[in-house]
């Protein structure tokens, strides 16, 4: 099959190429006019941060999606994609981070379900067999092919979808964060079996969050940023800070230095988490928050950012290490301890885990502290007017009344709300997760202002955001998180957007631009 | 509940049981006809209190239930278990009061087994609630022994043919029963927390709510409704029918619920609704018998009506109507 592209190659420079792609979703534009184009025999790394429109690109390049304008072409000819079945005709295939087969069949009819080969009209299972067996030595796995797929770890099953993939596409191969689950050995196997595939000249689209594993295998590189084109390159032009920019928009040149809090701030210790993280989630860290300090929280998406908010709010609950509150002893096993201690949680997915969307603005804004309250203490409805019309007002909350349910409200005062809902817990440390994420100019303004006045009165936060700008300008210090562990801690002067990137990009011997 | 208001009572469950109590009238117009005979009042109206009592009963605990996006298959089969239990105990010699706490003890238990699986388990209700559905109909058999067991007992006979102020037990027992937990769920923050869990349990949680805990507690609720429904049930007729008893009464009580407003996708509910939800039902089935159709055309006026009502739910069924949300905001703020 492979050789069969390469007698249509001639024509065109790609295999599989995007021309000013556009989709829209109803008022929003996921794809403004995005140009991308695969050669043959090479890895290229698609990036961009959540919402930037790679999944959007990813299904309108496999027939999930039908693009609103602009063409795909299949070596240098138009195609419409109806779906991804029809790509996969086309020579196109997709591996997703969950593996999409039978783990009760055996491995054998994973790899040739719908399309055995056949004897008399039923199914050959000795042909079937003997074929998966030499399919498989060539991937570099020596296993009975007989055995249930299932049995076998989360790294071999990835490399039979794999194998599926290329055996019933064979031109173009698709890789949605196949590493996700896998361990450091795994993916070296995995990208072995990626190396190999390239030099027999597949074209392969890797999506991965981990930049590390960008720079090990990919020739070139896109990245995307709001539904745009930021660029295309050649990876060997460009540095890890040159990525983490232009993924996060940031130059560098222009940002000045701001000096950060003093180093020994004059307040009292309010937390000391040391040695606290958790399985699967965070390394282990150790970290000092006093009263009325921002701990200002940067790191790509994936970095094990929001699984650190988690262990911290008892969400997922730390499974080693110590917490000191106030310089006492203190145990989070779950939200309710948090909320106890007088801790906060603003989630980073405002419509999953934040808001109550069919409740009204005044039930989501007194829920957490009737939680605190506990079952008995009911607030009556006048309370809950009272509180909810009091934040409403300070927060300037936008809604034709306290009694409509939230969901109708715009994101901004969505997240308004669910602010008022920790605020009037009246809490001593506030976790936000991505404040000002979707939220229109407005609103961002004000949640800025309220994290400054918070912090003016004495409040301790810990503020997660992409914004490097806004980290700069309201954190008293900067932590750094890369592949789920805290890797730098900034504090002090001369702190810029540049410096977090670098930080981020593992670059510290890069000069400073 | 202290501010009722009228326009409150201009709601779509109020008007449709005013409907079919309008039909039965014109069909039988004798139907509105109560006399007083032996201390009690008797007549068809009365007697749709006292034949929807049950379901009215199982429907106070399923809206729990389903407003927090869960449902109990298992009620009917609990009913038949209970009312085993309170039967047998009384055959045996044991004096009623026992025989009708060990009867509730036990609904108690199955409920907090549904509770279990839901909550600590995560398995999904409908699954969940599926296993008692099928194995409580056999341990109600090893409970009676294959046979339907009759008493005599006048104390338990009381709670499901006696009368209290010339109204039947059977309805004065649903009515308190109705007004005990909407005041339970309404006077604290139970009925607030259970809507939260429905709506977003992700959200519930991280906000602080033990939803597990609660979940067990509408679960324990609805296991405790049909032990009261399983009780009412066997003293009515005299006797445990462990085939029989509560049949098919699971799909009543979840009708009744929804058509009281509440939605199976969770959340907001109402429990008098759902007890209005009950009588509309029974309303149809004594409207049907008295009016001399036959009483299979009972079942195809039923699933009539359950199609009217999901239609009436659709998001569809909204459209024609768009404008309105709009409308009952701008009263909202005024």
């Amino acid at each position: 099959m492979i050789d069969k592209g390469e007698r249509r190659m001639a024509d065109s420079q790609y295999v599989l190429e995007a021309r000013g792609v556009i989709k829209i979703f109803g008022s929003q534009t996921a794809l403004d006019s995005v140009d991308f184009g695969l050669r043959r025999g090479e890895v290229h790394a698609l990036l961009g941060e959540n919402g930037a429109g790679k999944s959007t690109l990813i299904k309108i390049l496999t027939g999930a999606y039908q693009p609103d304008g602009g063409q795909v072409l299949v070596d240098g000819a138009p195609v419409t994609l109806d779906n991804p079945l029809h790509a996969q005709t086309h020579g196109i295939g997709t591996v997703y981070q969950e593996v999409n087969l039978l783990p009760n069949r055996s491995v054998a009819e994973n790899l040739y379900l719908g399309h055995q080969p056949t004897r008399f009209g039923l199914v050959d299972h000795r042909k079937m067999e003997r074929d998966a067996r030499v399919l498989l030595t060539r991937y570099g796995l020596d296993l009975d092919p007989g055995s249930e797929l299932g049995s076998h770890s989360v790294a071999v099953q990835q490399i039979v979808a794999i194998a599926r993939a290329v055996e019933l596409s064979g031109k173009v191969l698709i890789l949605d964060e196949p590493t996700a689950s896998l361990d450091r050995n795994e993916v070296e196997r995995l990208f072995e079996v990626i190396g190999d595939l390239k030099r027999a000249g597949l074209a392969i689209i890797f999506i991965t969050h981990f930049l590390d594993q960008v720079f090990a295998i990919s020739d070139r590189v896109t990245v995307l940023r709001n539904g745009r084109l930021v660029e295309t390159q050649v990876l060997d032009a460009l540095s890890r800070t040159d990525v983490v920019r232009l993924m996060l928009g940031k130059d560098i040149a222009f940002s000045g230095a701001t000096d950060l809090e003093p180093e020994n701030p004059t307040t009292d210790v309010l937390l000391q988490f040391s040695g606290y993280g958790r399985k699967n989630g965070v390394a282990p860290f150790d970290l000092t928050i006093h009263k009325g300090e921002v701990i200002g929280v940067a790191g790509l998406l994936g970095s094990g950012r929001t699984e650190m908010a988690r262990i911290m709010f008892g969400a997922d609950p730390a499974d080693q290490g110590s917490l000191r509150v106030n310089d006492k002893p203190a145990n989070v096993r779950n939200t309710t301890d948090a909320i106890t201690l007088g801790f906060g949680f603003c989630p980073e997915d405002r419509k999953a885990e934040g808001i109550l969307g069919d409740l009204s603005v005044r039930e989501n804004i007194i829920i957490a502290l009737q939680g605190k309250l506990g079952w008995f203490k009911a607030l009556n409805r006048d309370e809950q007017l009272e509180i909810a019309g009091r934040f409403g007002e300070s927060m300037d909350i936008r809604a034709a009344s306290l009694d409509m349910p939230v969901k109708l409200l715009s994101g901004g005062n969505q997240q308004k709300v669910i602010l008022s809902r920790w605020l009037a817990t009246d809490p001593a440390f506030l976790i936000l997760d991505e404040p000002t994420r979707g939220i229109d100019v407005g609103a961002h303004a004000e949640i800025v202002r309220t994290i400054n006045r918070l912090r003016d009165d004495g409040m301790a936060m810990v503020v997660i955001s992409s914004e490097l700008d806004e980290v700069v300008a309201y954190s008293s210090r900067i932590v750094v998180m890369r592949d789920r562990k805290m890797v730098a801690e900034l504090r002090g002067k001369n702190i810029n957007p540049g410096v977090i990137v670098q930080a981020i990009a593992n670059n510290p011997d890069e000069a400073t631009p | 509940m202290r501010r009722l208001r009228l326009d409150r009572l201009a709601n779509p469950q109020l008007l449709a049981l005013v409907g079919v109590l309008a039909i039965n009238w014109l069909l039988f117009p004798s139907f509105f006809h109560v006399t007083w005979q032996d201390g009690r009042f008797f007549g068809s109206f009365i007697d749709v209190l006292n034949r929807g009592a049950p379901v009215a009963i199982l429907a106070i605990g399923m809206t729990g239930v389903i407003a927090t996006k869960g449902v109990d298959l298992s009620v009917g089969a609990i009913m038949a278990v209970c009312g085993a239990v309170a039967a047998t105990m009384v055959v045996a010699g044991y004096p009623a009061p026992i025989a009708i706490i060990a009867a509730l003890a036990v609904g108690l238990a199955c409920g907090l087994w549904n509770g279990f699986l839901v909550a600590v388990l995560d398995i999904q209700p409908i699954v969940a609630t599926l296993v008692l559905m099928v194995a409580g109909r056999g341990i109600a058999q090893l409970i009676t022994e294959g046979s339907i067991v009759t008493f005599n007992d006048p104390s338990l006979i009381f709670v499901g043919t006696g009368s209290f102020l010339g109204f039947p037990m059977a309805a004065v027992i649903a009515v308190v029963l109705m007004v005990l937990v909407t005041l339970l769920v309404r006077r604290t923050a139970i009925g607030l927390f259970i809507q939260a869990i429905g709506v977003n349990r992700a959200a519930a949680s991280l906000a602080g709510i033990h939803s597990r805990m609660l979940l067990m507690l509408v679960y324990a609720l609805s296991g405790l409704c049909a032990a009261i429904a399983g009780i009412v049930v066997a003293a009515d007729i005299r006797g445990a029918d462990a085939n029989n008893s509560g049949l098919w009464l699971e799909l009543d009580a979840i009708l009744a619920v929804v058509i009281g407003g509440t939605s199976l996708l969770g959340g907001r509910f109402s429990i008098p609704m759902a007890v209005v939800g009950a009588l509309i039902i029974q309303a149809m089935n004594t409207g049907i018998l008295v009016s001399g159709f036959p009483p299979e055309f009972n079942l195809v006026v039923k699933a009539g009506m359950i199609i009217l009502i999901l239609l009436l739910q659709s998001p569809y069924a909204a459209l024609p109507f768009k404008r309105r949300p709009a409308a009952s905001n701008k009263t909202a703020s005024s």
